[in-house]
């Protein structure tokens, strides 16, 4: 079933050293369309420098970077923007693509935060600003999403709710999407596939099987396997009816 | 009492002041007013060059702060040094050779003070062509480009990842900069034009809410600037470049007034 999805992104052996030290090497992996593929790792492990050279943000990188599609919509891990460029989200929302006042208040409405649609960019805060992120790259209907920590600063039921939404945009709009993360146990249930970073590819594969292998244990410490677990027990009482996590 | 050569100043001026509006805003969006000042200290080295090889002296200007950006780009690749200090050495010591060369022209007879500070009223028809003919081209470029040059202005990643060109939009940028300092350089002056292409866009951002308005009044600022300036420079016999930018100056205070108690409604 999985073939007949269309290839977006085709990560070959990539890696990136800057002044002789190497950031991260060896990367390779694939987005389909309607599939969320999911960066861990701890601090520095170069999950943001794979993100940004799948982007091509990079120009001096190992490897190749093939992308299929180039409607893309990207959340940055940082954006800071200075109080000398006066910027509305309305104005925010628009800045690489043309939208229809529609298209803008769906997508804020989306993401909970339609009331901000005449405030000062500079006047929210961090996880406001961050919903307005994933509004943006939401409203230009991507078919490659990248979310670079996407809930940071979000309050912990905002965050799950978050994480909903982008699983239900890639069903409803068969993008694909490549999600950097560290909160491991909300991450792990939504995705189909995880690579374990760490400098270079520490261990990959499905979220059950990825939490079982030992480096990723060594990675993380004995208590990132149970995450897994604890959030299906969580999970089984709020919402049995989601079939991919329960059969372990 | 609108004499032909007052008229002249003002159009010219109205030219510069359309121009400067809008690219103003970039500069200070970009944090980049000490590089708008280092373009302009190196246009006396432009003009020196003029005189030497005889060429046209608004495209010598252009030529040599093009020669200079590209060279800053070059001298970040190489040092790690901060790029303000980069800019404060590449500013002075094009002044200095451009200072040292007029030493050697000692056949030439040279208005340094007219170059420093401009000098309006003797703006010839030539001038005016040059002025409006490039300043449409310029304004019609940026409009082209605003989209791109703005997102990548708000974040180069983000610009760089959904297909926007950063490098080419900055590039354009770049040039555009070396041409405004080129053509309005013997209105208000090497010293001065970065506080043309300032000062009417930090007023606008006191009272403004958006990029669009921002540009809108910054454009605003600049032609009152302008008027208000020549005005008093013809009424008080003062240089006209420094009168100008002591008017937007003098607006520039009132901006922050306005700012204040606007604030101070808001609570």
């Amino acid at each position: 079933m999985e073939n007949k999805n269309k290839v977006l992104l085709k990560v070959e052996n990539v890696g990136l050293s800057i002044n002789d030290k190497s950031l991260v090497k060896g990367v390779s992996f694939e987005v389909k369309q309607s599939e969320i593929v999911t960066l861990i790792g701890p601090n520095g492990s170069g999950k943001s420098t794979t993100a940004k050279i799948a982007l091509g943000i990079y120009k001096n990188i190992d490897g190749k970077v093939k992308t299929y599609t180039d409607k893309i919509g990207y959340v940055p891990q940082k954006i800071s923007i200075d109080w000398t460029l006066p910027i509305r989200v309305l104005d925010f929302m628009s800045l690489t693509e043309n939208l229809t006042q529609d298209q803008i208040n769906n997508a804020l409405n989306l993401t909970g935060v339609e009331h901000l649609k005449d405030k000062s960019l500079s006047n929210l805060s961090g996880g406001e600003f961050q919903r307005v992120l994933i509004a943006r790259a939401i409203s230009k209907q991507p078919e490659l999403l990248v979310l670079d920590e996407p809930v940071q600063g979000v309050d912990f039921k905002g965050e799950i709710a978050l994480y909903e939404l982008i699983k239900k945009i890639t069903e409803k709009m068969k993008c694909g999407i490549l999600l950097i993360s560290h909160d491991l146990h909300v991450v792990m249930s939504a995705t189909d596939f995880v690579i374990c970073l760490n400098g270079h590819v520490c261990c990959s594969g499905t979220p059950q099987k990825v939490i079982k292998d030992n480096k990723y244990k060594e990675l993380f410490g004995d208590r990132a396997s149970n995450i897994l677990s604890l959030y299906e027990h969580k999970h089984d009482h709020t919402h049995s009816q989601d079939g991919t996590i329960d059969r372990k | 009492m609108l004499d032909d050569f007052f008229i002249r100043a003002l159009i010219a001026g109205i030219g510069i002041a359309l121009i400067t509006g809008p690219l103003g805003c970039f500069v200070i969006w970009r944090r980049l007013s000490f590089f708008a000042g280092t373009l302009a200290h190196s246009a006396l080295l432009g003009v020196t060059m003029a005189l030497v090889f005889e060429l046209n002296i608004a495209f010598s200007v252009f030529l040599i702060s093009a020669v200079l950006a590209i060279f800053l780009l070059q001298l970040q690749t190489k040092t790690n040094l901060p790029n303000d200090a980069l800019l404060g050495l590449l500013a002075h010591s094009s002044l200095a050779i451009g200072l040292v060369i007029i030493g050697f022209l000692t056949t030439i007879r040279f208005d340094v003070m007219g170059l420093l500070f401009g000098d309006i009223l003797a703006v010839n028809q030539n001038d005016l062509l040059l002025i409006w003919g490039s300043g449409i081209f310029i304004l019609i470029i940026l409009k082209f480009i605003w989209k791109p040059l703005f997102a990548s202005t708000i974040n180069y990643d983000l610009a760089k990842a959904e297909g926007m060109k950063p490098d080419r939009y900055n590039a354009i940028f770049t040039i555009l900069m070396a041409a405004i300092i080129a053509i309005s350089i013997k209105i208000v002056g090497l010293l001065l034009i970065t506080g043309m292409l300032i000062i009417p866009a930090a007023l606008a951002r006191n009272i403004s809410n958006n990029p669009i308005q921002m540009v809108f009044l910054s454009t605003i600022g600049g032609l009152l600037s302008i008027l208000i300036g020549l005005f008093l420079s013809l009424e008080f016999n003062t240089a006209s470049g420094p009168s100008i930018i002591t008017a937007a100056l003098i607006l520039f205070c009132f901006s922050l007034i306005k700012f204040k108690k606007y604030s101070e409604l808001k609570k």
